[in-house]
């Protein structure tokens, strides 16, 4: 019965779903759109469920005292202290435990959850993000080597899209006359990005939708159970 | 094969530093093409009537900012410029901060904006693709109240805004999923809304497949350098103007390594070559 139910549950789900796009009139379209609310509910005990999971990952590291242990307390910390200041303070226009905060927002010229979020936070994850530049840039010099024809291909591709994408690509072909504009880097980068590349989207989006629609139809039928756990 | 000799990166790092940093201060002023995609979003926006309603998703986080965030300022000022009122939401959490980070920046440059006439955050909703369908068939029902805790019905931008045929378009700056694909699925495909959206550079190929004959999206903001395209055509060079200088020096740094790395490279199998002879 542990077993039995969920797998029930699923079945019949997914074929109310199912039945309802196509025949989206009563009973099926009202109870595609209950279900539709039931997932938004189950939506925000996720976000919930994310947050416990989080304490419990990070507690258990730093009690058998894992690699980098610290790093880890820093986040709980961290957590901690920023969902204390949402309670107590509130973010933007909506007020917390202790009311808007108006002598402490006077003073920070945010609420302290948002001068957190905007001053410390935002600024780490642009930075993190940034750090990306330097290390593709040292990923495509080593990886950009013209070992094999396909490589070359790669290669060639590559430059062609940078310059493209780049202002000296418009300076180093624009002199070129009407009758060659299709050799205009922007030209030739727009091309391949438009053509080969989305040609090859393309496939991988088919192939990926066609496995799609096998791992659903699997989860309905009640071929595929690992997402009940255990075995 | 013998090991490749290559150059310590750590200079690479310094010159991507001086490249990146440099043109931000010393502004170069390098000239920029529109693209196709870049156009077919402007003509959208311009295409609009006085008083058209577009929901603008935003659906990216601060690590997205730098990319994002400039196309996003270009466009809202276009749709205030054309006095197109717009209804945010956000599919990622922190949107919502993006876009209330977007207004406070766009607040001296229009003083007159009326939050609730002329703009509304509804704010952030979880659940991805189904809260996206979801709002498609009763929008008023999934927010009833926007992000500061307002009666939607007291709203007078929201009034007559039931759904997705009460919207003129949908636009979402997205950094990930939930985000545009998404929205193409249920606004366009199941709706019939004109759908554009932005996103990152390196998720733009992705994106790419949706503009096609059916219009599943009308054109993208792909990456900065859209954002930059964007600025051009409404003669409002911003952020991310100065941001392309950066972004090409960067690229021409990468390809001249891209370069010195093949030369040691074959110069190296040459030598191999010889030393086995």
């Amino acid at each position: 019965m542990k077993r039995k139910l969920p797998l029930l549950i699923t079945f019949t789900v997914g074929i109310i779903l199912i039945i309802s796009e196509f025949i989206p009139h009563k009973p099926f379209g009202q109870l595609s759109g209950e279900l539709e609310i039931w997932f938004l509910i189950i939506s925000g005990f996720a976000i919930l469920l994310g947050q416990l999971s989080l304490f419990k990952v990070n507690i258990i590291k730093i009690k058998f005292k894992q690699r980098d242990w610290q790093f880890y307390v820093v986040t709980l910390l961290s957590f901690i202290f920023m969902v204390t200041l949402g309670f107590l303070w509130g973010t933007g226009n909506s007020a917390g435990i202790l009311g808007h905060g108006e002598s402490i927002s006077g003073a920070m010229g945010y609420k302290p959850f948002d001068f957190l979020f905007h001053n410390v936070y935002q600024h780490l994850q642009a930075t993190m993000f940034s750090l990306l530049a330097f290390f593709i840039a040292s990923a495509a010099y080593r990886a950009f080597i013209g070992r094999t024809v396909e490589s070359n291909l790669l290669l060639a591709a590559a430059v062609l899209v940078m310059l493209g994408n780049t202002t000296f690509g418009v300076l180093l072909t624009g002199w070129l006359p009407d009758s060659l504009k299709f050799l205009h880097l922007p030209n030739v980068s727009e091309f391949i990005m438009t053509f080969p590349t989305t040609a090859g989207q393309r496939a991988i989006m088919i192939g990926a939708g066609l496995g799609i629609i096998g791992s659903s139809l699997r989860i309905i039928l009640g071929i595929e159970r690992s997402y009940l756990g255990g075995e | 094969m013998g090991k490749t000799k290559q150059i310590d990166r750590r200079w690479l790092f310094l010159l991507i530093f001086i490249g990146v940093a440099l043109p931000l201060i010393f502004t170069i002023g390098l000239p920029l093409e529109t693209s196709e995609n870049v156009q077919m979003v402007y003509d959208l926006v311009e295409s609009m009537p006085k008083g058209s309603k577009a929901l603008i998703s935003f659906d990216y986080d601060p690590a997205s900012m730098p990319e994002l965030h400039p196309m996003a300022k270009a466009l809202l000022k276009h749709c205030f410029d054309k006095e197109i009122d717009l209804i945010f939401t956000a599919m990622w959490p922190m949107g919502v901060q993006m876009a209330e980070d977007i207004m406070a920046q766009l607040q001296d440059d229009y003083p007159d904006l009326v939050y609730g006439e002329d703009y509304v955050n509804l704010g952030f909703k979880a659940g991805g693709m189904i809260t996206i369908q979801s709002m498609g068939k009763n929008l008023r029902k999934i927010f009833p109240e926007d992000m500061n805790g307002n009666n939607i019905d007291e709203l007078p931008i929201m009034e007559g805004i039931n759904n997705f045929n009460n919207i003129s378009f949908v636009f979402s700056l997205s950094a990930g999923a939930p985000g545009i694909k998404e929205w193409v699925q249920i606004a366009h495909d199941a709706y019939g809304r004109p759908t554009s959206g932005g996103v990152t550079g390196v998720s733009a190929p992705a994106m790419l497949p949706y503009i096609n004959e059916q219009q599943q999206l009308t054109g993208l903001l792909a990456g900065l350098k859209a954002a930059a395209e964007y600025e051009t055509l409404l003669q409002a060079p911003g952020t991310a103007t100065s941001g392309m200088d950066s972004q090409s020096i960067a690229h021409l740094i990468i390809i001249i390594f891209i370069i010195i790395g093949n030369i040691n490279y074959w110069r190296n199998k040459r030598a191999e070559k010889k030393g086995g002879k």
